[in-house]
């Protein structure tokens, strides 16, 4: 009787969403263009990337299984991986939580401006992130010779009588990385924040007065933060993706592969297996793995924030 | 006690909220150090553009140009047009690829994103969490199995290996839709259906026109992530390949061309933050909307 009823409300929920669809139709036709080009180029890549990670496809021949050996080999016999690994972990946990807070800070401290010094401070503190080529800059500031602008400084100062190889000793370039991530890592997520740091209501602070609030402190954490949650946690995700992105800075400053592979991340060593060696199989592999990676670290600093103030 | 608060809150009026004038000092100050970092590079950026190649190399440099001059940029294109590519050719690809994909994802994206925001229909739900779960993984992950899909599609060494994937950003739905929640009163909508208005005509006649701040920031986002692209690996023709590969390649040219890699530089920097600089405010007022609602 109980599994008959189950069993009748699930067909009627059916056939009730299936009335909606039709009664509907003409949204699909609206979210088609753009939902065919998302599933062809976003949603159908990852299944077709975690499928191939169990292959040993190269582009030439048909693709044959191989179980979990390409895992076996990322995980256990491929050092540079465990190389590349290190490093972006390295990168993502300093330039993540730096570039995040950071941004808030700023954007903080920048609505505390009248108009025109903020929007010229926004666009200061933006400008890196939208900057592309320029960051070959860079590499004049960290140059190795006397010419570079920091040996220069130093040089000049007396601090050093010799120029530091900054670009190919292995024990700088991960902070180098780090330095220029840092640098561009204030973007979409620090507009967001200036944006929703506008949105707040005034007339929260003056009611937050009276309760005893008397620092900008207690008004930030008491105040500004929970009612700007949507926004930390758009920040967020911004944060987290770009920092475990980091790739193209350490190609662009030291060349791919680096020296010893000091400057080696998850998604150089994927452009070397896709790009270079065509073993798409295992760069499939490398490229799940990342996946897996930044979903899980996203879904878990979500739900941290989505705790805070609740 | 009453008065005691009314007096508390007549200080707040005029001095501001809790804020101590030595805090503030100290704050900005802080806020000019981080923009200096910010800002010097770029400065390099701007006055190597305009250095004569003797003042490149002077020891120790210079932040700023005495003789400022634009050879750099004359040898540039003196260097370009030595190629058997005409320079111009290289300008009209980026153009084109940038100005074809980023119309398109206005409009795909407004459409889907309306459909997403006012209206109800089965799988709503699942499309949105799907699109905001692609903005946690980097396009990387996906770059191969695009290339498999481009060329099965036959699209591979075509305009539209860079163009397609560009149109269907999931940043530009998501911000779009975020921006549609605030922006557009339910009850114009139902006006328009009243008066017997069909889907189509609302969209373009009442939803168009209330997201154009919108516009413009998907046209900085995707201006800024189509105009860094190379096309390496899905173009190989010469003749389509964007204006950043060929800047690159004059990059790559070693010692000699540090002067055109300078012009290179700034000629990259200049078209964002322009875009940017112009359409501050009207970003801005999009973005206040972006956040992640649960």
């Amino acid at each position: 009787m109980n599994g008959n009823l189950k069993a009748l409300s699930f067909k009627e929920k059916m056939k009730y969403q299936l009335d909606l669809a039709k009664k509907n139709y003409d949204c699909y036709l609206f979210l088609a263009p753009f939902g065919l080009l998302f599933i062809a180029f976003v949603v159908m890549p990852v299944f077709i990337s975690i499928f191939f990670g169990f292959t040993d496809y190269n582009l030439l021949e048909a693709p044959g299984f191989v179980g979990l050996q390409n895992y076996q080999k990322l995980l256990v016999n491929d050092e540079i991986f465990t190389q590349a690994f290190r490093n972006t972990m390295i990168i993502a946990v300093v330039v993540g939580p730096l570039g995040y807070f950071a941004s808030l800070m700023i954007a903080w401290q920048i609505n505390e401006l009248n108009n025109v010094l903020r929007a010229i401070m926004v666009t200061i503190m933006y400008a890196p992130s939208i900057s592309g080529g320029a960051i070959v800059i860079w590499q004049y500031i960290f140059s190795n010779d006397s010419y570079g602008y920091i040996n220069s400084f130093l040089m000049s100062w007396g601090f050093i009588q010799e120029p530091i190889q900054f670009l190919s000793d292995t024990k700088y370039m991960l902070t180098i990385v780090i330095i220029v991530m840092v640098w561009m890592s204030l973007g979409a997520g620090f507009l967001s924040f200036v944006a929703g740091l506008k949105t707040v209501d005034k007339s929260q602070y003056e009611a937050g007065y009276i309760d005893g609030i008397n620092s900008r402190w207690q008004e930030l954490w008491f105040i500004t933060l929970p009612s700007m949650k949507p926004q930390l946690m758009f920040g967020a995700v911004m944060s987290i993706t770009n920092a475990f992105s980091a790739g193209a800075v350490s190609t662009q400053m030291f060349g791919s592969p680096s020296t010893d592979y000091a400057a080696h991340t998850i998604i150089n060593h994927l452009e070397d297996y896709g790009g270079v060696r065509f073993e798409l199989g295992y760069a499939c592999t490398i490229a799940t793995v990342l996946f897996v990676m930044m979903i899980a670290i996203n879904e878990i600093i979500q739900r941290l924030l989505n705790k805070v103030g609740s | 006690m009453a008065k005691n608060k009314e007096k508390k809150l007549k200080r707040i009026s005029r001095a501001g909220l809790a804020r101590s004038v030595g805090g503030s000092v100290f704050n900005f100050l802080v806020l000019c150090v981080i923009a200096a970092f910010m800002v010097l590079p770029l400065l390099y950026v701007v006055s190597n553009a305009f250095k004569p190649l003797d003042e490149i190399f002077v020891y120790p440099p210079r932040l700023y140009v005495i003789n400022p001059t634009i050879d750099n940029f004359t040898n540039l294109a003196s260097l370009m047009s030595s190629s058997w590519i005409p320079f111009s050719r290289y300008i009209f690809n980026s153009v084109f690829i940038t100005a074809v994909a980023t119309f398109l994802q206005i409009i795909f994206a407004s459409m889907a994103a309306y459909v997403l925001e006012k209206r109800e229909f089965p799988g709503r739900k699942i499309f949105f969490k799907l699109v905001v779960t692609s903005l946690m993984f980097s396009t990387a992950v996906t770059a191969i199995p695009n290339y498999i899909i481009m060329n099965s599609l036959g699209i591979v060494n075509t305009y539209f290996a860079l163009i397609l994937p560009a149109a269907a950003s999931s940043m530009g739905l998501y911000l779009m839709k975020q921006f549609m929640t605030t922006s557009i009163p339910n009850a114009v909508l139902e006006a328009a259906r009243v008066d017997g208005a069909n889907e189509f005509l609302i969209f373009w006649r009442i939803v168009m026109p209330l997201v154009k701040p919108a516009w413009l920031t998907l046209i900085i986002f995707a201006f800024q992530s189509i105009w860094a692209t190379t096309g390496n690996g899905l173009i190989y023709s010469e003749t389509m390949k964007p204006l950043n590969y060929a800047l690159n390649q004059v990059v790559t040219g070693g010692i000699s061309r540090t002067g055109s890699a300078a012009a290179v530089a700034f000629i990259m920097l200049l078209p964002p933050l322009t875009v940017f600089i112009i359409s501050q405010s009207n970003i801005l007022n999009t973005m206040a909307s972006s956040g992640i609602k649960e």
